[in-house]
């Protein structure tokens, strides 16, 4: 309890930049993994090849290498200068949005296929019949794997710790600089990870059973 | 099942078509060239900066590097299929005790961060007095977390089966350990591999985070050569190659699985899961494969 107590100044403040860190590339990777579901499954044939091709070896590479490649690479390269916490954010929601791309095409996949058949005999167009009859419900179907995956995305916001942001995976460093226990800090942090993933847990069952669609 | 979103195009959506594929590729193609000659503009395609390439040292601590990555994923993926089998046993075990005690212990591993669990193991465990090394904390980091993943798609497999291929067991004079490894597991096996497979290529990807225990893996030694004024500080070219080693050994790990869903779609002998939690689980992961998530993030 002391080394909790000791440095709530430490506990506070990176716990919430984990915070932020996710909610930030959350929306982040939500707009734009559905945005590569809907080039996934469009009628161009070209653009179904770019999001299969960025799915692909995104899903395939390390987090750790894309943070290394946008802390340590990318600054060499003189095109914008970004902060960690940026780079963050960027490495975090480049690589969910691959993750989120796959589930919303599989929830896609579960919309009979009725739907969009009656949505075109009602003369809508391919926008149309993604946007206002099947993506609705195909999202209300993946609410579980989508929870699951921002879990994963909230786990891995620790990487970021290893990459100068200050968020919950740092606070190891700090510990170990002030002289406390190591081992007492981190199960905290664990604790800290296990009531986030509650609530998000809380959030995924609430919404199943309040957006389940009757079929 | 793509065209049921749209009708067979007819000639004036084609034309349209080619000419959104025209944008599309032209727009990429700019993206791309424009990080190529940003890349190029800031010196990284200099031949100095790939030369370490062609040093035998280099070359042969590349490989080691590759081997220490390989050895983690070897390690970590036997013990957590061992781990994942003993504890989705305890989870459909009759006793409640059993029960309980493996679902804190496959809820709570799968709620921490993978990161955390190493760092716990590596500079948790010597304040305690024990001595570890990198390669322990992340084997038993990677063991424990991917177990527990693997724990619940194997519970999921069993799950999925229709309740008749129990019974009949039973209905034979099986007893429960037999009906349990002679008739279920095969089958569930059998319809889980290809998430099983996702699942292990997580775990390779995951070993990248031994870079932050100090594990010599293959990212770790990327970073090594990165820094190298002798070479120019190559970081760029570096990241490229540890990249491309490292999608390739996904690529291979996930064409294993394609090919093992094939295969299995194929077979008659096949059952389709009955049960909405296994193709949620599967869902999840043939959605996930995720990084360190491995889907499944919470809640049962």
């Amino acid at each position: 309890m002391d080394v909790l107590l000791n440095n709530l100044d430490l506990f506070g403040p990176f716990f919430l930049t984990t915070i932020e860190l996710f909610a930030l590339a959350a929306v982040g990777s939500l707009v734009f993994g559905t945005i590569l579901a809907m080039l996934r499954v469009s009628p161009v044939p070209v653009f179904r090849a770019i999001g299969t091709a960025y799915v692909t070896i995104v899903r395939n590479t390390p987090l750790t290498l894309v943070f290394a490649f946008f802390v340590f690479a990318y600054p060499l390269l003189n095109i914008v200068k970004v902060s960690y916490f940026t780079a963050a954010v960027v490495s975090l929601t480049v690589y969910t949005s691959a993750f989120i791309c796959e589930v919303v095409r599989s929830g896609i996949n579960t919309v009979p296929v009725g739907q969009a058949e009656a949505g075109r005999a009602l003369g809508l167009n391919f926008g149309q019949i993604l946007g206002q009859v099947v993506l609705p419900q195909a999202l209300r179907s993946v609410v579980p794997p989508m929870i699951s995956t921002l879990i994963a995305l909230l786990k891995n916001s620790t990487i970021a710790g290893g990459f100068s942001v200050s968020e919950a995976g740092a606070i190891r460093s700090y510990i170990s600089e002030r002289g406390d226990n190591q081992m007492v800090a981190l199960l905290w942090v664990a604790l800290g990870f296990i009531i986030l993933v509650s609530v998000l847990s809380f959030v995924q069952r609430s919404l199943e059973k309040r957006w389940s669609v009757a079929r | 099942m793509n065209n049921v979103l749209f009708d067979v195009p007819g000639p004036k959506s084609r034309m349209r078509h080619r000419l959104y594929a025209v944008i599309g590729i032209v727009v990429v193609l700019a993206l791309i060239a424009f990080v190529v000659y940003s890349f190029y503009d800031s010196g990284q395609f200099t031949a100095q900066k790939w030369e370490w390439l062609q040093y035998a040292q280099v070359q042969s601590d590349l490989a080691n590097a590759v081997v220490a990555t390989l050895e983690a994923f070897a390690l970590g993926a036997v013990f957590a299929l061992i781990f994942g089998a003993v504890f989705a046993a305890g989870r459909l075990s009759d006793h409640a005790w059993v029960r309980g005690i493996s679902t804190a212990i496959v809820e709570f591993f799968r709620a921490i961060p993978l990161l955390i669990l190493m760092f716990l193991f590596y500079y948790g465990l010597p304040t305690l007095g024990f001595d570890t090394s990198p390669l322990f904390a992340v084997v038993l980091g990677l063991t424990l977390y991917n177990g527990s993943v693997l724990a619940e798609v194997f519970r999921a497999g069993v799950n999925s089966l229709p309740k008749g291929q129990a019974e009949a067991a039973y209905a034979l004079g099986m007893r429960k350990t037999q009906v349990m490894f002679t008739v279920l597991l095969p089958q569930a096996i059998r319809a889980m591999l290809p998430t099983i497979i996702s699942q292990l290529v997580v775990l390779l990807k995951d070993t990248a985070l031994g870079f932050l225990v100090t594990y010599p893996e293959l990212l770790y030694y990327a970073r090594y050569i990165g820094s190298q004024g002798a070479f120019g500080r190559p970081i760029v070219p570096s990241t490229i190659v540890a990249a491309a080693i490292y999608i390739v050994m996904c690529l291979l790990l996930t064409a294993l699985a394609t090919y093992l869903e094939r295969r299995n779609r194929r077979s008659k002998k096949h059952i389709e899961p009955t049960d909405r939690k296994a193709e949620q689980v599967m869902l999840g992961n043939a959605a996930g494969g995720q990084a360190f998530g491995g889907g499944l993030g919470g809640s049962s």
